[in-house]
């Protein structure tokens, strides 16, 4: 009898039972943030068409730019998915070569948003100028910040890499970061058929 | 250097807020010099601050929560004594100014930093042994978000002495709330106050959904949960949902406020309108996820001192995620007067409507569950007697309001004031006071003196009764809420009334706070050997009291709902295992602490726009999280003969009790 009071459930958290819990709280996690998107969204939706006699999408966007920053946050998450493969086959040089390439491609996208950004602003046409403006700033500039945690936490993984090694701590990071990446990858393409497409089209 | 920081900022002139100031500046001296007088420096710091224990860090919260409910009760007693006086010719003793932050910090305070970390304290010590865990899943995590939470209620005291907090109430009134219309500090206290603990919330929530999710005892399946985890699990549903909507409703409050961008403004495109839905898509999940809870914390103890099964656990259940689910179809109820469609309100008037249903379910559940059961009438059971009262009368005007044509009429009265205190006084708070006295023992090895715990409840239930009743009324005769000053003498009378039911509710404050001392001194005579003061039916009621760091030398495994209770039958409560195996803890980290004092400093240097230190700050916390991983050991292992030697000990106390009849 006394023995079937206690549990056989494993005195010691495995690793595998860590490995899943932290998975799943941040599964949790990237479910709140979405929140945030989704109320930014609404907000874009909302305000999207208060211009307050100021320019609006047509005057503002150009689609053939937006398709090349998108194309290099695809990218990027494709290089990144290699990366994943490289370390199932413990291909610890493959796994760099595919966060590098992630990063850089990361990092190109940011800085064309930059770009966008600056050229809006200094033709004066800033985010404090319309309810639109202040919507579409809001919105674009969350995701660009989002990605440029996430480019910081890559730099952070590769030094991990190098120094520890692929450990179980370091792999289990690189999943979460993985899902992390593609999380912002499917918020941007919300945010370009949102923003950008269905605007000017 | 210091952005708009002088020391103009200090109050020096307002007698009233500098005695508030000289009088919180000498509690602290005196608090740092006994500190030191007793060398107790490095006892905080590594037992308490540093802790990762969510024991430990759920009475933190508590404290936190009491001191915060002091200054907030504080607040409400400024307010009832002037609309007591502030008659006709007479003034009052505040200045309008003065009043109106008087009405946002009460508040702010109340929900976010009484509330929620009574909450939240509740959860910490208990959800883990309930659950038959050692900790939660993100010890770490935990500290951080009791740091955050700190942070924010140090940021709304220190608007008393330093600048001054919001004056468009603790939801915001937009475009009041704007910098063009405020252009004081007082705003962005209240935003960053609430923004930081927000913060903290969603970690909390994230936290206790794995651990409920994933750590639980194996064979404790979701329908073997006891009622205070399950309301806990759909309460945290609730955060993770709703907190990050009030996260993105202050960062576009923010970028309005320091980018001049054009979110709620009146001009140039902002919707006013924009931050009503928003603000209530948080903000009523938030009664919710207040209340929620203290059902869970009421079912327990009903059952707990009726000596029985509680009466349609499975209604319970699906009463509460009832309730989860129709807690986000609701919130246009709070302006219905915006101007929306009739179809729109009639929308929220029936969802609005649908939710007394489950609530009356509950209700009566918890009846049942009493109706020829052997009722002991202990201090929790008192509360939640006195809840059941109250409760429904608020409910009953709850339907009311939801009627929009006769929201229409109460809107922004009195009435209003009155309904929503009267859900979450009773509803909220009397559940947490019954859940410290229910679970006070379990924490700390004693019990809490009966006596001054029955005065405290009358204090507080008559004051209660007392202080809204009358506002229920002057809602009626037409007055509205936020006045500093009135010429009707007709409210008067009833306004006197409404100030001495905060007198007694002082009274019952006093109670609590004797209560407290008067156990403290008798704990020897009221200490709790067994870890089963009341006769409980959970798991939590299996460990010691306090428990040993690690909850559960072995974990138990779990038959039936009321497992505890079951094994007590079966004369198998008690039995020493065959052998001990090491546990491995987490050890204390610092990382807690040290955010805590970056969010600080943070929220206090946007708040005066002190560019530089603010970017350090967020520097700091970037670098603190980064630095947290770089840490390989973070848990250290307690020796399977020392867990031995700490359960053998258990045993004898055990024994001891046995023959003296205690058990």
């Amino acid at each position: 009898m006394q023995n079937s009071m206690e549990s056989t459930y494993p005195a010691e958290w495995h690793e595998a039972d860590r490995l899943e819990i932290q998975m799943l709280g941040f599964w949790i996690y990237l479910m709140s943030d979405l929140v945030i998107f989704a109320i930014l969204f609404a907000t874009f939706i909302v305000l999207g068409q208060n211009y307050a006699g100021g320019p609006g999408p047509k005057q503002l966007f150009d689609l053939p730019y937006l398709f090349g920053e998108t194309m290099l946050l695809l990218t990027s998450s494709v290089a990144y998915g290699f990366g994943m493969v490289a370390m199932q086959q413990e291909k610890k040089n493959a796994v760099l070569a595919g966060l590098g390439a992630a990063f850089l491609l990361g990092a190109g996208f940011v800085a064309m948003e930059i770009h966008e950004f600056y050229g809006m602003i200094m033709a004066g046409h800033g985010p404090s100028h319309s309810g639109f403006l202040s919507s579409f700033f809001a919105l674009v500039g969350t995701h660009g910040t989002h990605v440029s945690f996430g480019l910081l936490w890559m730099a952070v993984m590769m030094i991990q890499l190098l120094i520890k090694g692929p450990t179980v701590v370091v792999r289990s990071r690189l999943m979460r970061l993985s899902l992390f990446w593609h999380f912002l990858d499917i918020v941007w393409v919300g945010v370009f058929t949102v923003v950008y497409l269905w605007q000017v089209l | 250097m210091l952005g708009k920081l002088s020391l103009s900022a200090i109050p020096l002139h307002d007698a009233i807020i500098m005695g508030a100031v000289y009088g919180s500046l000498v509690l602290a001296v005196i608090i740092i010099a006994l500190l030191t007088w007793f060398r107790k420096w490095s006892f905080l710091w590594n037992e308490w601050l540093t802790s990762l224990d969510h024991k430990k860090i759920g009475i933190m919260y508590m404290i936190l929560a009491s001191i915060m409910l002091l200054r907030g009760f504080s607040d409400a007693m400024l307010m009832r004594s002037q609309q007591a006086l502030a008659a006709g010719a007479n003034p009052g003793f505040l200045q309008p100014p003065h009043f109106d932050q008087i009405f946002g910090s009460h508040g702010t305070i109340m929900i976010v930093f009484v509330l929620m970390p009574f909450l939240v304290g509740l959860m910490n010590i208990i959800i883990p042994q309930q659950i038959g865990a050692r900790d939660v899943a993100f010890p770490l995590m935990n500290s951080i978000s009791l740091g955050l939470t700190i942070a924010g209620a140090f940021l709304v005291m220190i608007s008393l002495g330093v600048g001054q907090f919001t004056t468009a109430g603790w939801s915001g009134i937009a475009p009041l709330f704007e910098k063009q219309f405020n252009p004081s500090t007082g705003v962005d206290y209240w935003m960053w106050a609430i923004q930081i603990s927000g913060v903290g919330s969603t970690l909390t929530a994230i936290n206790f959904l794995v651990t409920i999710i994933k750590m639980r005892a194996p064979g404790l399946t979701f329908m073997r949960l006891p009622l205070f985890v399950w309301t806990a699990l759909t309460t945290n549903v609730l955060i993770v949902l709703s907190f990050p909507v009030l996260t993105a409703a202050l960062f576009l409050l923010t970028l309005d406020r320091y980018l001049g961008m054009h979110f709620y403004t009146n001009d140039l495109g902002g919707n006013m309108m924009l931050w009503n839905n928003l603000f209530w898509m948080w903000g009523h999940p938030e009664v919710y996820i207040l209340i929620l809870p203290a059902f869970g914390v009421f079912s327990e103890v009903v059952a707990t001192f009726s000596r029985k099964k509680l009466f349609g656990y499975k209604s319970l259940v699906y009463a509460t995620v009832a309730i989860m689910f129709l807690s986000f179809t609701v919130w246009l109820h709070h302006f219905f007067t915006m101007g929306n469609t009739p179809a729109v309100n009639v929308f929220f008037s029936i969802t609005t409507m649908l939710i007394a249903i489950p609530t009356g379910v509950k209700v009566y559940d918890w009846l049942f569950t009493m109706y020829r059961g052997r009722i002991t009438f202990s201090v929790p059971m008192y509360w939640t007697m006195g809840f059941l009262t109250i409760f429904v009368l608020g409910g009953m005007t709850g339907v009311l309001l939801s009627i929009p044509p006769a929201d229409f009429v109460f809107h922004n009265s009195v009435f209003l004031i009155a309904h929503f205190h009267n859900m979450l006084i009773p509803g909220a708070l009397f559940g947490y006071f019954a859940g410290i006295q229910y679970w006070f023992p379990k924490a700390y090895g004693f019990r809490l003196d009966e006596k001054w715990g029955k005065r405290a409840f009358w204090g507080w239930f008559i004051g209660f009764l007392l202080a809204f009743i009358p506002l229920y009324i002057l809602g009626f005769m037409g007055m509205p809420r936020r006045l500093s000053h009135y010429y009707n003498l007709e409210w008067q009378p009833l306004l006197i009334v409404a100030l001495a039911g905060a007198v007694m509710i002082l009274f019952g404050i006093l109670c609590l706070i004797i209560q407290f001392i008067v156990s403290i001194k008798n704990r020897k005579a009221n200490v709790d050997v067994t870890g089963d003061p009341w006769n409980g039916r959970t798991l939590e009621w299996a460990t010691s009291s306090p428990p040993a760091e690690y909850n559960f030398a072995i974990i138990p495994n779990v038959h039936t709902l009321d497992e505890f209770w079951d094994r007590k039958e079966r004369g198998i409560a008690y039995q020493r295992p065959e052998k001990y195996h090491d546990i491995r803890m987490p050890k204390n980290r610092p990382h807690g602490v040290i955010i805590c004092a970056l969010a600080l400093t943070f929220g206090f240097a946007m708040v005066w726009y002190i560019w530089w230190l603010a970017a350090l700050s967020i520097a700091g916390i970037i670098g603190t999280v980064i630095i947290s991983a770089v840490t390989n050991e973070t848990e250290y292992v307690i020796p399977a003969h020392e867990v031995q030697r700490i359960e053998e000990e258990r045993f004898r106390a055990l024994a001891a009790a046995q023959d003296s009849g205690n058990i």
